[in-house]
């Protein structure tokens, strides 16, 4: 999903004076941080030791824009909590990798960034320590954010931006065809049909056979009343028809079963889909190519019924690094982070969707056109939510038997009941 | 004779203390493969046999479990058919990356304006990094909009769904193995072709033999050592291609170029089953092992010839 959209070339040309400023700052810091960590001792953190005056943070936010937008954001709430921090950014892909290094020799960092997908599998070992011991609840954050950050009863992580997929369309495209934007499956079906014209497809999506198929499978899987819970049912069989259906009339390539995010992007972007399924990370992207794009909610399979979508994002978690004065002070910046003024700020500046629903007027008040999107995310699911760390099995359940179906392998019932067999039981 | 003082502790302290030198000297090299040979794969074999998770981490905590793994990894629905793919993809990409740079070395041979320039490009495609050309494939051998396909249509081929049929795409994917592959097999091939003196060509050129008469009875049997070696190689290098196959197709479509390497990484990688991840990982070293030692047999034959 999101991370996959990122490449691991995490080079900031603009952020070399920052980076020197980190480094001299890292320097007094760690000569400080060594007190308290010796008067600790194993076990004991007491937090007595000393003064907390840095803390290290590690996230995967490693490409502009966002580097530069959480690196001030950090910095300007390790301001007011009166610390400085030590960031480190990797790329999306070698996060996991990273920390789980780093968890086995007990040298994660104050504050940890994690795809919100991962923190089940990470929260699972132990790594990481419940917020509410530091006094943070999820009370004003939107449902689905909160199952995400929470494991076995627990809320381990939480974080200011949500992000979903929506469907993205070309208004001249459709303005041309005399066509509205689908709500519904038959619509979708019918408008992505009468837009597949002059070499360009009326719809796109991906149905790659990664973790990022299923991502995008989901919209369509749970808007069908599907369950995560038991994979092959007629309702996901529905959803996969939908999929089948475009691909079999031509109204999407058969290329989907290999396009990433990015390659629809590229589709979208060059005028060869009128349609894609995508998120708001790409804003800047179709904002660069002078595409006249606008974003709706997912179609659902008849009107009036409610499109659910899956919720993207990261989480910020505190791990149990044992030193509690650090622990403390990590989750005060975190809480700061986590505060209406933050969150509107990073969002309006980074197209993602506030986690909080109290911030949403003043959002929408500056960035109209996310509306649909807003909307998907306060009715959004998390990916493991009902599952927890069984999700990854799920999730290669779902792309297998997509891949199956779309490349005619077999039906779609029968390519998720294969999948749910091989895979998940 | 008898003048020469005690010369036995004298020249056997030298001898201990050459000895010991030598053993300075050798000691880096054994440290280097212990901690970068020896450990890895004492503890990828630990790993195979353990319930590995992302909780081992962070607890150390991995309780052993026997041939689970390898067990679970076998009875996949998946490893038949990666078993199949890797095969096909080995002997597929081996093949034609052997002929073409066999005509390739055996072209280079003759002396002909801008021979140097024309061989130093086609190294081009072992220079680029590999996850740099499975990108640029991928948009090469796009279905609709692709170059390849654009070409193919300016013929009156119909488009081809190089990446996204479950029956082309592994040939696709072989296709671009073999074109990264080529300048390894050309390279070492000219090079051995070198070695064979132009006298015995035009010692058979005096006979009648020239053409493929000169390859089948000269060039042939004189570069027998290298061609074995080039394979052998050849083998080891494309069981563990990786990057190219997870650019290109990721696996898919539907497990159509899914193989024993794609497969042991998406276990653990993707899935954090680190134990089924090392055992697959473990099947395939030892499916390389074979080759390889039937590779310093040869090399240590051809010392003694």
């Amino acid at each position: 999903m999101f991370i996959n959209t990122r490449n691991a070339a995490g080079s900031h040309p603009a952020g070399s004076r920052t980076v020197n400023r980190r480094r001299v700052l890292q320097g007094a810091a760690l000569a400080a941080a060594a007190l308290p960590l010796a008067a600790c001792g194993r076990g004991g953190a007491t937090g007595k030791g000393g003064e907390v005056t840095s803390l290290k943070v590690l996230d995967y936010y490693a490409d502009e824009p966002d580097n530069q937008i959480f690196q001030k954001a950090l910095e300007a709430a390790a301001e007011q909590v009166g610390v400085t921090i030590e960031r480190e950014a990797v790329s999306g892909t070698g996060l996991i990798q990273k920390v789980l290094q780093m968890s086995s020799s007990r040298t994660l960092p104050d504050l940890l960034m994690l795809d919100n997908p991962d923190l089940q599998q990470i929260a699972a070992t132990g790594a990481l320590a419940p917020l509410s011991t530091f006094g943070i609840t999820a009370d004003g954050f939107i449902d689905g954010f909160v199952g995400a950050g929470t494991y076995d009863g627990e809320l381990y992580g939480m974080g200011p931006c949500a992000n979903t997929l929506g469907l993205y369309y070309n208004k001249d495209l459709l303005d041309a065809a005399g066509v509205a934007v689908p709500t519904t499956w038959d619509e979708l079906k019918s408008t992505a049909k009468t837009l597949t014209k002059d070499g360009a497809y009326g719809v796109a999506f991906c149905a790659k056979a990664s973790y990022e198929g299923s991502w995008q499978f989901l919209p369509f899987f749970w808007s069908a009343g599907a369950d995560e819970t038991d994979i092959a049912t007629p309702e996901a069989a529905s959803a996969l028809q939908l999929l089948v259906g475009l691909v079999n009339d031509g109204s999407a390539s058969q290329s989907v079963v290999n396009w990433g995010q990015g390659d629809l992007g590229e589709q979208f972007t060059s005028g060869k889909a009128a349609m894609i399924v995508n998120g708001p990370w790409m804003t800047n992207t179709f904002n660069d190519s002078g595409i006249n794009w606008g974003v709706a909610e997912m179609p659902v399979p008849k009107a009036g019924d409610t499109a659910v979508s899956p919720l993207g994002g990261e989480l910020w978690t505190v791990p149990a690094t044992g030193d509690e004065a650090r622990q403390k002070k990590a989750a005060e910046l975190l809480a700061v982070l986590l505060g209406k003024e933050s969150i509107l700020e990073l969002n309006t500046t980074r197209f993602t969707i506030p986690t909080r629903e109290e911030a949403d007027a003043d959002y929408l008040a500056e960035l109209p056109d996310m509306e649909p999107l807003v909307t998907a995310v306060n009715n959004g699911r998390s990916r493991t939510a009902k599952l927890g760390e069984a999700w990854p099995k799920t999730a290669e359940a779902l792309y297998n038997a997509m891949q199956s179906a779309l490349t005619g392998k077999a039906a779609p019932l029968q390519a998720l009941q294969t999948a749910k067999a091989d895979f998940v039981s | 004779m008898m003048t020469e003082p005690r010369p036995g502790p004298a020249r056997r302290q030298m001898r201990r203390r050459e000895e010991a030198f030598r053993w300075a000297f050798l000691a880096p090299a054994i440290a280097f493969l212990l901690l970068y040979f020896g450990y890895p794969i004492v503890k990828n074999l630990m790993m195979s046999v353990q319930d590995y998770t992302t909780r081992t981490f962070y607890t150390g905590e991995a309780p052993f479990v026997g041939l689970a793994n390898y067990a679970a990894v076998v009875k996949s629905s998946v490893f038949s058919t990666a078993l199949i793919n890797t095969v096909l993809f080995t002997v597929g990409s081996i093949t034609g990356q052997f002929t073409i740079g066999l005509a390739l070395a055996v072209f280079f041979k003759k002396h002909f304006p801008l021979n140097g320039v024309m061989r130093s490009l086609m190294l081009l495609p072992w220079l680029l990094p590999m996850i740099v050309s499975s990108a640029i494939w991928k948009w090469m051998l796009d279905k609709d909009s692709g170059v390849v396909n654009q070409l193919l249509g300016l013929a009156g081929v119909e488009n081809i769904p190089w990446l996204t049929s479950t029956e082309v795409a592994l040939v696709a994917v072989v296709m671009v193995n073999i074109w990264l592959g080529i300048p390894f097999n050309m390279t070492i091939l000219y090079s051995g072709l070198q070695d064979i003196p132009d006298e015995l060509y035009e010692a058979a050129a005096l006979d009648g033999a020239t053409g493929w008469k000169a390859f089948r009875n000269i060039t042939w049997p004189l570069l027998r050592p290298v061609v074995s070696v080039v394979l052998i190689l050849g083998v080891v290098y494309t069981l563990k291609v990786l990057d190219i196959i997870l650019g290109l197709t990721e696996g898919g479509p539907s497990g159509a170029t899914e193989t024993l390497a794609t497969q042991s990484y998406r276990l653990s990688f993707a899935n954090f089953e680190f134990g089924q991840g090392a055992a697959l990982g473990n099947i395939l070293v030892l499916i390389s092992l074979v080759f390889a030692l039937a590779y310093l047999r040869m090399t240590r034959s051809g010392v003694e010839d």
